[in-house]
C-alpha cells in the first residue's frame, strides 16, 4: 500500500470511529478529494464533518481550534505546507498557547496536516519543508509521515496528546510504498523510531553489531527513501554499513533510547529537506552533543537543502534539494570537518548549473563484501579482510533474513 | 478638526436624561468602574506588574448584554476585557488575584489581565484571532447545542486585521450563531478611527451579507429591548450579527499613555447618570467603592499564585 492510500484510509477510519472528529480544508470535497487526493471519499461518507473551506488558512485553523475547544477534534489539511505560514498566528499565539496559558490544562486536540517538500517542480512557494519554523513552540508537537509508521496510529497518537500538532507529509512519499525495505536491510520500530539496519538476524532492534555500525543516519520520514538509496550505495560501493533512524515525532524529539547506539557510531548524520540555518538537524545535533559529549567520535554531520529558494526547473531544483548522493557524500566525508559541501550548493546567479562533481570516497569504489547483483552478503567475506569474494550467487528470497556473515573481531 | 470629525461618526449620544437602572445593574456597572479605577491607582503606586487596559466609559456594553446572554453561550473577550469578565461572573476577587498574581487567581496568574479562561469565557491578547475560534465554537454549538451562540467582543482597531474578514466570511457562509460585539470607541490605542479605517464597520459587515445593528446610546433600558429580538434571531435562525456600540474610552489605552487632546470628546455615561439619579448613584457608588477597597486589601495580602500545571 502506498503512503497516500494509507493516510486516506487512516482518515476514513478516524471519522468512522470517532463522531467528534471533523476534517477541514480547501478543495477536499469529492470528486476532487484534496489537491493530493488524501481526503478522497471522506466528504461522501461523512458530509457533515468534512468541510470544504474558503482560502483562509488562518480562519480554518482558528475554527478548528474552536471545534477542539468546544469538545470536538479537528484535522485540518493545509494544501501546501508553505501556506501554514498563513495560519502562524493561530498556531503560535492561540492553539498552542491555549493549552497552558490559562493556568490549568485546556485540551485542544487538533492536527494540522502539511504536505511538504519538493522534487515535484512546484517552485519556491509550493515546495518548502518548513518544519524548522515550528520547532520550539511550547504546546506544539511536530510529526512527519514516514514509510514505516502507520498513519492511523500516528493520527490517534497526535489527537490523544490533547494539544495541537503538525503532521508534515512529504509529497513524493504519498506515492511510495509503505512498510517495505529491500534486502539486505530490515526495519523495526524502537518505540517512536523506525530503525533500518542490516538484517543480521539479531532480535533486538537496537542491538547493532559493531561491524554494521559504520554510521547512523537520522532523518524525517520524507527523506527515508533517499537515505535508503544512500545506504545501499554506501554498502555496495564503499563497504560501509549503517543504521537509519526515522522518528515519527520530530519535536519534541527524545533520543534517550537511541543513545547507546549513537554513542558507539563512528559518525552520526542528520539529513533533512529544510533549507540551511536554524534547522531541525541543528536542534537534534545540539541535543546529541550535550547528551553524548565525550562519546561521539566527531561532531554530528548535518545535511540539509541549500540556503536558497527552491527553483522550479528540475535541474535547478535538484541542485538545491537534498538527494541520495548528498547524503552518501556526507557520510563519506564524515571524518572531515563539516563544510558547505554537506549541503547542496546554491548555483550562482547567471551561471548555468554545473553537473555535480563526483564525490571522492573514503573506502573507494571497488571490491566489496556485498554482492552488487543481489545486494546480499557475499559468501565467505569477512568484515576485516577488505577483499571479499562475490560469486554473484543469488541471495535469499526478499523478506527473509540473509545469513549472518562470520565476523572476525 | 479631522480627529473630531472622525470621532463624530461614532459619537455617543447623551442628550436625553438616562433612564433609571435597577440597583443590580448599577451596582455591576459601578463595580466595574471602581475596579478599573482601583487598578490604575495600584499601578500608580507600583503595586501591579505588567500592563492592563481598562474599560472605563464602556462598562454598560457587557452589562447591557448580561441579561441577553445565557450560561450556555461562549464569550470571547479581548485585551480590554475586565468588564466582560465581571459582567459574566461578578468575580472581582478572582480577577484582581489574576492581575496581581495572587492565590485564587482565575488562571493561576499565568494569563493575567488579557488571557482569561473560565468555563465558556475566554480572552486572548492578539487582535482578531478570536473571531475564527468563535466561529469554530459556534459551528460546534449549532450542531450540538442549538440555540446557544458564541459572542465575540472586538474594537474598532480590530477591523484592521485580515483575520476578521476570514472569520466573517465563514460565519455567514456556514450560517453560524456568532454575535460580534464591536466596542467602537473611536480610538485604536492612540490612532483615531479616521487614520486607520476606510469606510465603516456597517459597510464591512453588509459586504458579507451580515446584519448590523448600531447603538449610539448608553441607556441599558433602551439597548436591551432593541437587541433582544436581534440576538434571538441569531439563536433561532443560526446566523451571525454585528452589533456596533458607539462608546467612549475614558481612560488611557493602558496606563498613562493617553495622547488625546483634552478637548477630545469623552462622554461619561456615569456623569450623565449621576446628574439624573443622584441619590441612587451616591448610595451604590459608596457601596462599590467600599467593596473594591476591601477586595483590593484582601487580595494584596494573599500569597503568590502557584502555577500547578505547566
Amino acid at each position: 500500500m502506498r503512503a497516500g492510500e494509507n493516510l486516506n484510509r487512516a482518515l476514513h477510519g478516524l471519522l468512522a470511529d470517532d463522531p467528534s472528529v471533523y476534517v477541514l480544508g480547501e478543495d477536499l470535497l469529492d470528486p476532487y478529494g484534496g489537491a493530493f487526493k488524501i481526503t478522497k471519499g471522506l466528504s461522501t461518507r461523512f458530509p457533515d464533518r468534512v468541510l470544504t473551506t474558503p482560502l483562509s488558512e488562518g480562519a480554518v485553523v482558528g475554527a478548528a481550534s474552536g471545534l477542539a475547544l468546544a469538545g470536538g477534534k479537528a484535522v485540518v489539511e493545509i494544501m501546501f505546507a508553505d501556506f501554514a505560514a498563513l495560519a502562524f498566528d493561530q498556531i503560535l499565539n492561540f492553539a498552542s498557547k491555549s493549552v497552558t496559558m490559562y493556568g490549568t490544562r485546556v485540551p485542544l486536540p487538533l492536527v494540522i496536516r502539511c504536505p511538504s517538500g519538493g522534487h515535484r517542480g512546484y517552485g519556491p512557494t509550493h515546495s518548502q519543508s518548513p518544519q524548522k519554523h515550528f520547532i520550539g513552540i511550547p504546546g506544539l508537537s511536530l510529526f512527519e509521515m514516514s514509510p514505516f509508521h502507520d498513519n492511523r496510529a500516528v493520527l490517534d497518537r497526535m489527537l490523544a496528546l490533547g494539544e495541537p500538532s503538525l503532521l508534515f507529509e512529504d509529497k513524493v512519499l504519498y506515492t511510495r510504498r509503505m512498510f517495505e525495505v529491500d534486502e539486505p536491510f530490515r526495519w523495526d520500530l524502537a518505540g517512536d523510531v523506525a530503525v533500518v539496519r542490516l538484517d543480521s538476524g539479531d532480535s533486538d532492534v537496537l542491538d547493532i553489531p559493531p561491524g554494521d555500525l559504520d554510521y547512523v543516519l537520522i532523518v524525517p520520514g520524507g527523506v527515508a527513501h533517499r537515505a535508503l538509496a544512500a545506504m545501499r550505495s554506501l554498502l555496495l560501493d564503499h563497504d560501509l554499513a549503517g543504521v537509519l533512524m526515522v522518528p515519527s515525532r520530530l519535536y519534541p524529539f527524545d533520543p534517550s533510547a537511541l543513545l547507546p547506539v549513537l554513542g558507539r557510531a563512528p559518525l552520526v548524520c542528520v539529513a533533512e529537506d529544510g533549507s540551511a540555518g536554524g534547522t531541525w538537524g541543528g536542534h537534534v545535533a545540539a541535543g546529541l552533543h550535550t547528551r553524548l559529549w565525550g562519546r561521539l567520535a566527531r561532531p554530528v554531520k548535518l545535511v540539509n537543502s541549500a540556503d536558497s529558494v527552491i527553483p522550479t526547473a528540475a535541474h535547478l531544483e535538484r541542485d538545491v534539494l537534498v538527494q541520495d548522493a548528498t547524503i552518501r557524500r556526507a557520510v563519506l566525508e564524515g571524518p572531515r570537518p563539516a563544510a558547505p559541501a554537506s549541503s547542496p550548493r546554491r548555483p550562482r546567479a547567471g551561471r548555468a548549473a554545473r553537473p555535480r562533481s563526483r564525490h571522492t570516497s573514503r573506502a573507494g569504489p571497488g571490491p566489496s563484501r556485498w554482492c552488487r547483483t543481489t545486494g546480499s552478503r557475499a559468501a565467505g567475506c569477512s568484515r576485516t579482510s577488505r577483499r571479499p569474494r562475490c560469486g554473484g550467487r543469488p541471495g535469499p528470497a526478499r523478506g527473509r533474513r540473509a545469513p549472518a556473515a562470520p565476523a572476525t573481531p | 478638526m479631522r480627529l473630531l470629525l472622525a470621532f463624530q461618526e461614532v459619537f455617543l449620544v447623551l442628550e436625553r436624561p438616562m433612564d433609571r437602572l435597577s440597583d443590580d445593574d448599577l451596582a455591576l456597572l459601578l463595580l466595574i468602574r471602581f475596579f478599573e479605577l482601583k487598578l490604575l491607582a495600584l499601578f500608580e503606586r507600583g503595586e501591579l506588574n505588567g500592563t492592563t487596559h481598562t474599560c472605563l466609559g464602556q462598562e454598560y456594553v457587557p452589562v447591557a448584554l448580561r441579561t441577553l446572554l445565557r450560561e450556555s453561550d461562549w464569550v470571547f473577550s479581548n485585551h480590554r476585557g475586565h468588564g466582560h469578565y465581571l459582567a459574566r461572573f461578578e468575580d472581582p476577587e478572582g480577577l484582581l488575584a489574576e492581575i496581581m498574581g495572587r492565590k485564587g487567581a482565575i488562571c493561576d496568574g499565568v494569563g493575567g489581565s488579557q488571557h482569561l479562561k473560565r468555563d465558556r469565557y475566554l480572552s486572548t491578547g492578539v487582535q482578531g484571532q478570536s473571531l475564527s475560534v468563535a466561529a469554530g465554537v459556534a459551528l460546534r454549538l449549532k450542531r450540538h447545542e442549538p440555540g446557544a451562540l458564541a459572542c465575540v467582543y472586538i474594537g474598532d482597531g480590530t477591523w484592521g486585521e485580515g483575520a476578521v474578514y476570514e472569520a466573517l466570511n465563514l460565519a455567514q457562509l456556514w450560517r453560524l450563531p456568532l454575535l460580534v460585539v464591536v466596542e467602537h470607541n473611536g480610538i485604536a490605542q492612540s490612532t483615531p478611527t479616521a487614520l486607520q479605517m476606510a469606510g465603516t464597520v456597517e459597510g464591512r459587515a453588509r459586504a458579507f451579507g451580515i446584519e448590523h445593528e448600531r447603538l449610539d446610546i448608553s441607556d441599558i433600558s433602551v439597548i436591551r429591548p432593541r437587541l433582544a429580538p436581534r440576538i434571538e434571531r441569531v439563536r433561532e435562525e443560526s446566523r451571525p450579527l454585528v452589533v456596533e456600540f458607539a462608546t467612549h474610552r475614558l481612560g488611557p489605552h493602558s496606563k498613562g499613555d493617553d495622547t488625546r487632546p483634552p478637548d477630545f470628546p469623552r462622554a461619561d455615561w456615569f456623569a450623565a447618570y449621576q446628574a439624573a439619579h443622584p441619590v441612587q448613584s451616591a448610595r451604590i457608588e459608596a457601596a462599590a467603592r467600599t467593596r473594591i477597597d476591601r477586595i483590593a486589601a484582601e487580595v494584596a495580602a494573599r500569597p503568590p499564585a502557584v502555577w500547578a500545571v505547566a
